[in-house]
């Protein structure tokens, strides 16, 4: 199904994709898109979305399966609690990524803004995953409290920062893969740098190459630089903040 | 409430355009840019801010000037004649919108300063503190009277509703300016009335702000104790005023007033080389009560510039964009895409960091 969402508002287009889904509709193609906010919103159903312009803010929040991929950059919001399914940026996206995720992969070919992986969380099995090919602004993985996030810095200008400041500030759960390294001053009280162990090779050979496969990449050269990553040195940093 | 109002997510949209080389365009470009953010704003507040919009009375302040009633406009208009010469007053042309109801008398004026009149009221090293000081005295002293923008060669234009209507109220598709901002509104802490819409504007400056400025309390008293009064009921206009004060009156470059407003953290300025970290000592000692705290993205514009400023954590949005001549700066990226689909660079501003656009030398 194509559509020409050029001025057409955000609850039209997303009602249209909804009742097309629920009526078996499998591929959507959506042209002209600029701005229209909640595009995958709550679909439960493994349709493909191909995105052409730029998706408005929210982009894929609370989504339950589906594959999205946009052919421009993407605004803020992206993956909002979102749920299981992907979403491929092409392009470079927002801030507030991946906010309360919970399932499901949110790949970005260029640079991500603040607060990246906020509140990230996983149970068991499901366990969201993030990877920006770019650079990061400040407070990446603020409050983790699960998940995946790798951070490539692929392209960097000599001297641009991998990632910003409070990196990993209140961060209890989960885990950051850095491509390169980080000032230690940046980092947030609750986290450590450490080596990579063999658990940690298998996990970025995993998403690493399928990263690379949605992008073109060659994997080998993104592996080129080593990684570092980044933990939480405690579980519950503020489990005894209200005690006394 | 519920059901009967649909939910509304999210808060207020800003978008600037100027063409550096200083060619104009009609309004229809910043109304085009700002409706595509509609969802942004809640219908209790939009507004414009054009510069280069009245080429014949270029060297004239132009008072575009805001009516609750009759007697606030004799008794404004009184007190003009006191203080300047009036070479035209007339109506802001303006065409009815079915959704836009109750506007006030909206009225503007093309001004000299009556000569001998800033000396007599202690303003005669800059003509300018005294049309400050009469801007600070209708608006806090002329009940029902509100000059909504008062520089040379630009004009405010804002009121109750979504911007898109206000600017079609305007008719601001008749209007050709170097220099386009527009806002909607989504107010939160304060009441949505005309005068309260944006863009707050002083001489020619204007800003358009998105967010809250929990450091409003601190900022008016200081700005309090050099004659501004800040009575119009919402913290954007200390922004304005800070403008004012700085780069006007006391001529600190724009990069360093944006500096002193969203001041480096100490964590940061300890980290620096000597001699940066004594500047920006002495301008956080200086001008403690200039710094601007909570979430706020604003873009302040000026005859010569427009500025684009984040707070220090970037709780609030701002994307920017380059074509040929033209910069943008706006909430969203598809705002910038809606006037401009192939921009040559598009780029999200940073944390504090300021972003300058002025027109080139010489225009």
């Amino acid at each position: 199904m194509q559509i020409d969402a050029r001025g057409v508002h955000y609850r039209d287009l997303n009602q249209m994709i909804k009742e097309a889904a629920a009526a078996g509709e499998k591929e959507f193609i959506l042209d002209n898109v600029n701005g229209q906010r909640y595009i995958g919103t709550g679909i439960s159903l493994p349709v493909n979305i191909v995105i052409n312009g730029v998706p408005g803010n929210d982009l894929a929040a609370f989504m339950d399966g589906p594959t999205v991929a946009v052919h421009a950059n993407a605004q803020d919001g992206v993956a909002n609690t979102m749920n299981a399914g992907t979403v491929v940026v092409h392009g470079s996206a927002g801030d507030v990524l991946g906010y309360g995720m919970r399932g499901g992969k949110l790949y970005v070919r260029g640079d991500v803004g603040y607060r990246v992986g906020i509140h990230m969380k996983e149970y068991k099995r499901q366990i969201p995953v993030i990877i920006a090919g770019g650079t990061a602004g400040d407070f990446l993985g603020e409050y983790m409290a699960g998940g995946i996030l790798i951070l490539l810095g692929l392209e960097r200008e000599q001297g641009e920062p991998l990632a910003g400041d409070y990196l990993g500030t209140g961060m209890h759960g989960g885990v950051i893969y850095l491509r390169g390294s980080v000032e230690p001053h940046k980092l947030g009280k609750e986290v450590a740098i450490l080596e990579l162990d063999d658990g940690d090779e298998n996990i970025l050979a995993k998403f690493l190459k399928e990263y690379c496969d949605c992008f073109g990449l060659d994997y080998q050269v993104v592996r080129e630089e080593p990684f570092v990553k980044l933990l939480p040195v405690s579980s519950r940093p503020y489990g005894r903040l209200y005690v006394y | 409430m519920r059901g009967e109002f649909p939910r509304n997510p999210s808060g207020c949209a800003i978008s600037g355009i100027i063409s550096t080389k200083g060619r104009c365009m009609t309004g229809d470009i910043i109304i085009k840019s700002i409706a595509l953010m509609h969802d942004r704003s809640n219908g209790l507040g939009g507004g414009f801010a054009a510069y280069g919009i009245y080429p014949e009375f270029k060297s004239h302040y132009a008072f575009h000037v805001l009516y609750h009633n009759h007697q606030s406009r004799e008794d404004t208009e009184c007190y003009l004649e006191e203080n300047f010469i009036i070479d035209r007053a007339e109506p802001i042309p303006t065409r009815p919108v079915a959704r836009i109801t109750d506007p006030p008398v909206l009225w503007r004026y093309f001004l000299q300063v009556q000569p001998g009149r800033p000396e007599q009221c202690g303003c005669a090293s800059d003509e300018r503190d005294f049309v400050v000081s009469v801007v600070m005295n209708i608006n806090n002293g002329i009940p029902g009277a509100f000059i909504i923008s008062s520089g040379k060669n630009m004009g405010a234009f804002k009121g109750v509703g979504f911007p898109e209507d206000i600017g079609w109220v305007y008719r601001l598709d008749e209007y050709e300016a170097y220099l386009w901002t527009g806002h909607g509104r989504f107010p939160t802490n304060t009441p949505g009335w005309w005068g309260g819409a944006h863009p707050f504007c002083l001489l020619d400056w204007s800003v358009v702000h998105n967010g809250e400025i929990s450091s409003y309390g601190i900022n008016k008293r200081y700005l309090e104790m050099f004659g501004y009064k800040c009575e119009l009921q919402t913290d954007t206009e200390v922004v304005a005023y800070l403008f004012d004060l700085l780069y006007r009156r006391q001529k600190v470059p724009f990069e360093t007033t944006c500096r002193v407003l969203a001041a480096p953290f100490w964590k940061d300025i300890d980290r620096m080389a000597e001699e940066e970290k004594a500047t920006y000592t002495a301008l956080r000692q200086v001008y403690g009560s200039a710094l601007i705290n909570g979430p706020f993205s604003f873009i302040v514009a000026h005859s010569r510039a427009m500025i684009g400023l984040n707070d220090r954590i970037k709780l609030r949005p701002m994307t920017c964009g380059v074509k040929d001549d033209l910069v943008f700066m706006a909430s969203e990226e598809s705002a910038i895409r809606e006037i401009c689909p192939e921009p040559d660079r598009v780029w999200a501003a940073r944390a504090g960091e300021p972003i300058i656009a002025e027109l080139e030398e010489g225009l």
